[in-house]
C-alpha cells in the first residue's frame, strides 16, 4: 500500500543522492587536479539523476502533483530524510572523498538489492545507479588506497577523515518506520540487510589502506527522521535562495 | 623548415612531428595555453552559481555545461603538450600571470540571469572565434577545436533557452534578463581582441593560417548574428548605436571601451584577483593529494 511514509521512503532516497551531489557540487574549481573536476562533476551529476527521476517518482505515488523541484526547493531541512554522513560540510580531500568511500559501499549493496522492487522507477533507477555507483566506488576507494599509502601526511589525513566521519555510518542501517512500510509495499528493501555487504567492502579497503577503523562510544543518529546537523539548513539556504526570492516562477 | 612553409602553403596541416619554427610554435603555446586556461578560469564564475540554480533541471544542465569546460581545459592542454611544454608548467605560468585568460571571465556573475549571459554571449562568440581555428594550421589544436565547437555550440543554445524562459517569465526575470546583457556585451565585443590597427601579431598568425579571420571580422560576424537573437529574445543591446546598415550588409556599432578592456588585461578588472587566487588556493592545497599519487605511483607503479 503507498502510504504517506511509502513517499517519505523514496524521496529519502533522492534526498541523500542530491544532498551528497551538492556537496561534491561546492567542491568544483577546487579539486586537486583538472582530471579530478571532471570526476568530481561527473558524480555529482549522476547523483543528481537519481535524485531527480526519484523526486518526481515521489510525487507521482503521492498523487498531490508536487515536482522535483517542489521537494528540492520548497522543503525545510527538517523534511529532508538525508543521513547526516552526505550533509557533512566539505573538509580537504581526503575528507571528502572518504566520505565518497564511505556512502558509495554502502550505495552499490542499496542500488543492488532495490533492482528487485515492484515499483518499476525504482528499479529502473536502480539498474542504472548500479552501475554508475560501481564507477563513483571505484573512484573513491582508488583514492582510499592511494592517499593511505601514499604518503605520511595523506595517510594521516585520511586516518583523521575516517575517525570523524565513522560515528556517522551507523545511522545508514537503522530500521525506520518509513523502511518497515516500504518493505512491506514491497518498494524498499531493509536496511540492515545492507550492513554485511557494506562492513566487508570497508573493511577490505580500509585494510589495503593501512587505515584503522575508530572504536566509537556512540553512533549519531537523527538525519533520517529530519533531525540534521547545523550544516544542513545552511546547505539549503543558498541551494534554495533564488527559487524562493521568486515564488511561483518557472526556470 | 622547407616542409613547413610547403605544408603551410598547401594549406595542409602541421603535425607534433614535423619540424617547426620555434616562433611558430611559441605563438601556438601562447594561444593554445591562453585557451585552456580561459575553459579552465572560466568554471568559476559559472560555478558561482552551481549551488544556487533555482530548479534541479538547471541545475544538471549547469554541471554539466562545468564539467564540459574541465574537459575542454584538458583537452586543450594535451594539444599543448604536443607541443614540448608540459601542463604543469603552464599552469604555473597561469598563476605567475605571465600566461593570460580571456578577459571576460574577469567579470562577476551577479545574478542567475548572468548563467544565461555568459552562455548566449561568451560561448556564442567563442564559437564564432573558434569555428575558423577547426581550419587551423596546426592539426592538435585544429581537432580539438572541432570537439569544442560542437560541445559550446550546445552550451550557447541552453544559454538561449535559459533567457527565454526568464523572458517568459515574470516582471523581476525579465528585468534580471535585460541587466545581464546590459552588463555582458560590451566585454563580451572584447573577447575579440583589440582592433585590427592595434593588434601587432594578427598578421604573423594569418600568415601562418594559425588565425583565419581578423580581430575586427570575427566581432562583426559575431554583432551580425546576435543582434537579431537579441529581438526574438526581446532584449535590447545596449547600444544606441547599433542598427542595420543596408549598403554594408551588416550590423554598424557604437565604439568599445578600449581603455576598459587594456585596464582588465592588465590586472585591474572586477575580479582578476579573485580568479587567480582561488585557482592557486586549489592548486596549493592540492599539493599533497599529487605528492600522495606519485608516492604511491612509485610504490606501486601507475593506476
Amino acid at each position: 500500500m503507498i502510504t504517506a511514509l511509502v513517499v517519505e521512503y523514496v524521496a529519502a532516497l533522492a534526498d541523500r543522492a542530491l544532498v551528497l551531489s551538492h556537496r561534491l557540487t561546492e567542491c568544483l574549481t577546487h579539486a586537486p587536479e583538472i582530471e579530478e573536476e571532471v570526476a568530481l562533476a561527473n558524480i555529482a551529476l549522476d547523483l543528481l539523476g537519481q535524485a531527480r527521476v526519484l523526486y518526481a517518482r515521489g510525487g507521482e505515488l503521492e498523487g498531490m502533483g508536487r515536482t522535483e523541484d517542489d521537494f528540492a526547493y520548497w522543503r525545510t531541512d527538517q523534511e529532508f530524510r538525508s543521513p547526516l554522513l552526505v550533509e557533512e560540510p566539505n573538509g580537504d580531500f581526503a575528507h571528502v572523498m572518504m566520505r565518497q568511500f564511505l556512502h558509495d559501499a554502502w550505495a552499490i549493496e542499496l542500488w543492488t538489492s532495490l533492482r528487485g522492487s515492484c515499483d518499476e522507477t525504482v528499479a529502473g533507477v536502480a539498474a542504472k545507479a548500479v552501475n554508475e555507483t560501481a564507477y563513483h566506488l571505484r573512484h573513491s576507494s582508488a583514492w582510499v588506497r592511494r592517499l593511505g599509502d601514499g604518503t605520511d601526511e595523506s595517510h594521516a589525513r585520511l586516518q583523521t577523515a575516517l575517525d570523524g566521519l565513522w560515528w556517522l555510518t551507523g545511522e545508514l542501517f537503522e530500521v525506520l518506520a518509513s523502511d518497515r512500510q516500504a518493505v512491506a509495499a514491497g518498494i524498499g528493501i531493509n536496511p540492515e540487510s545492507l550492513r554485511q555487504g557494506w562492513l566487508s567492502r570497508v573493511g577490505s579497503v580500509l585494510s589495503e589502506a593501512g587505515l584503522t577503523i575508530p572504536t566509537v562510544s556512540y553512533m549519531a543518529t537523527g538525519g533520517r527522521s529530519g533531525s540534521h546537523s547545523e550544516a544542513l539548513s545552511r546547505m539549503l539556504a543558498e541551494m534554495q535562495s533564488v527559487a524562493r526570492a521568486h515564488p511561483g516562477a518557472a526556470w | 623548415m622547407d616542409r613547413f612553409q610547403a605544408l603551410i602553403d598547401a594549406d595542409l596541416r602541421i603535425e607534433p612531428h614535423d619540424d617547426l619554427p620555434e616562433a611558430y610554435r611559441e605563438t601556438l603555446i601562447r594561444q593554445i595555453a591562453q585557451h585552456a586556461h580561459s575553459e579552465l578560469i572560466g568554471m568559476q564564475p559559472e560555478g558561482n552559481w552551481l549551488t544556487r540554480a533555482p530548479s534541479l533541471r538547471r541545475k544538471a544542465i549547469l554541471l554539466a555545461k562545468v564539467q564540459d569546460e574541465a574537459g575542454h581545459a584538458l583537452y586543450l592542454y594535451g594539444a599543448a603538450e604536443t607541443l614540448g611544454i608540459d601542463r604543469d608548467e603552464m599552469i604555473d605560468r597561469l598563476h605567475r600571470g605571465t600566461q593570460k585568460y580571456s578577459t571576460i571571465f574577469n567579470y562577476p556573475t551577479l545574478t542567475w540571469a548572468d548563467v544565461g549571459a555568459i552562455a548566449w554571449l561568451v560561448d556564442g562568440a567563442a564559437i564564432v572565434n573558434q569555428i575558423p581555428l577547426c581550419r587551423c594550421s596546426y592539426g592538435p589544436y585544429a581537432r580539438a577545436m572541432v570537439r569544442v565547437c560542437k560541445e559550446e555550440s550546445f552550451h550557447q543554445r541552453q544559454g538561449v533557452e535559459l533567457l527565454l524562459a526568464l523572458m517568459n517569465g515574470t516582471p523581476a526575470q525579465k528585468a534580471m534578463a535585460q541587466d545581464a546583457l546590459d552588463r555582458w556585451w560590451w566585454p563580451t565585443l572584447m573577447m575579440f581582441g583589440p582592433p585590427d590597427d592595434d593588434s601587432p601579431r594578427s598578421a604573423q598568425s594569418m600568415k601562418w593560417r594559425i588565425k583565419r579571420m581578423s580581430n575586427d571580422e570575427l566581432r562583426q560576424r559575431f554583432v551580425d548574428i546576435t543582434a537579431p537573437q537579441a529581438v526574438v529574445l526581446g532584449l535590447r543591446i545596449p547600444d544606441s548605436l547599433l542598427q542595420w546598415n543596408e549598403a554594408r550588409g551588416h550590423y554598424d556599432f557604437g565604439p568599445v571601451d578600449w581603455g576598459e578592456f587594456a585596464r582588465v588585461v592588465s590586472g585591474d578588472g572586477p575580479c582578476n584577483r579573485r580568479r587567480i587566487a582561488i585557482r592557486t588556493a586549489a592548486h596549493e592545497d592540492g599539493q599533497w593529494v599529487r605528492d600522495a599519487s606519485a608516492a604511491y605511483a612509485t610504490k606501486h607503479g601507475p593506476t
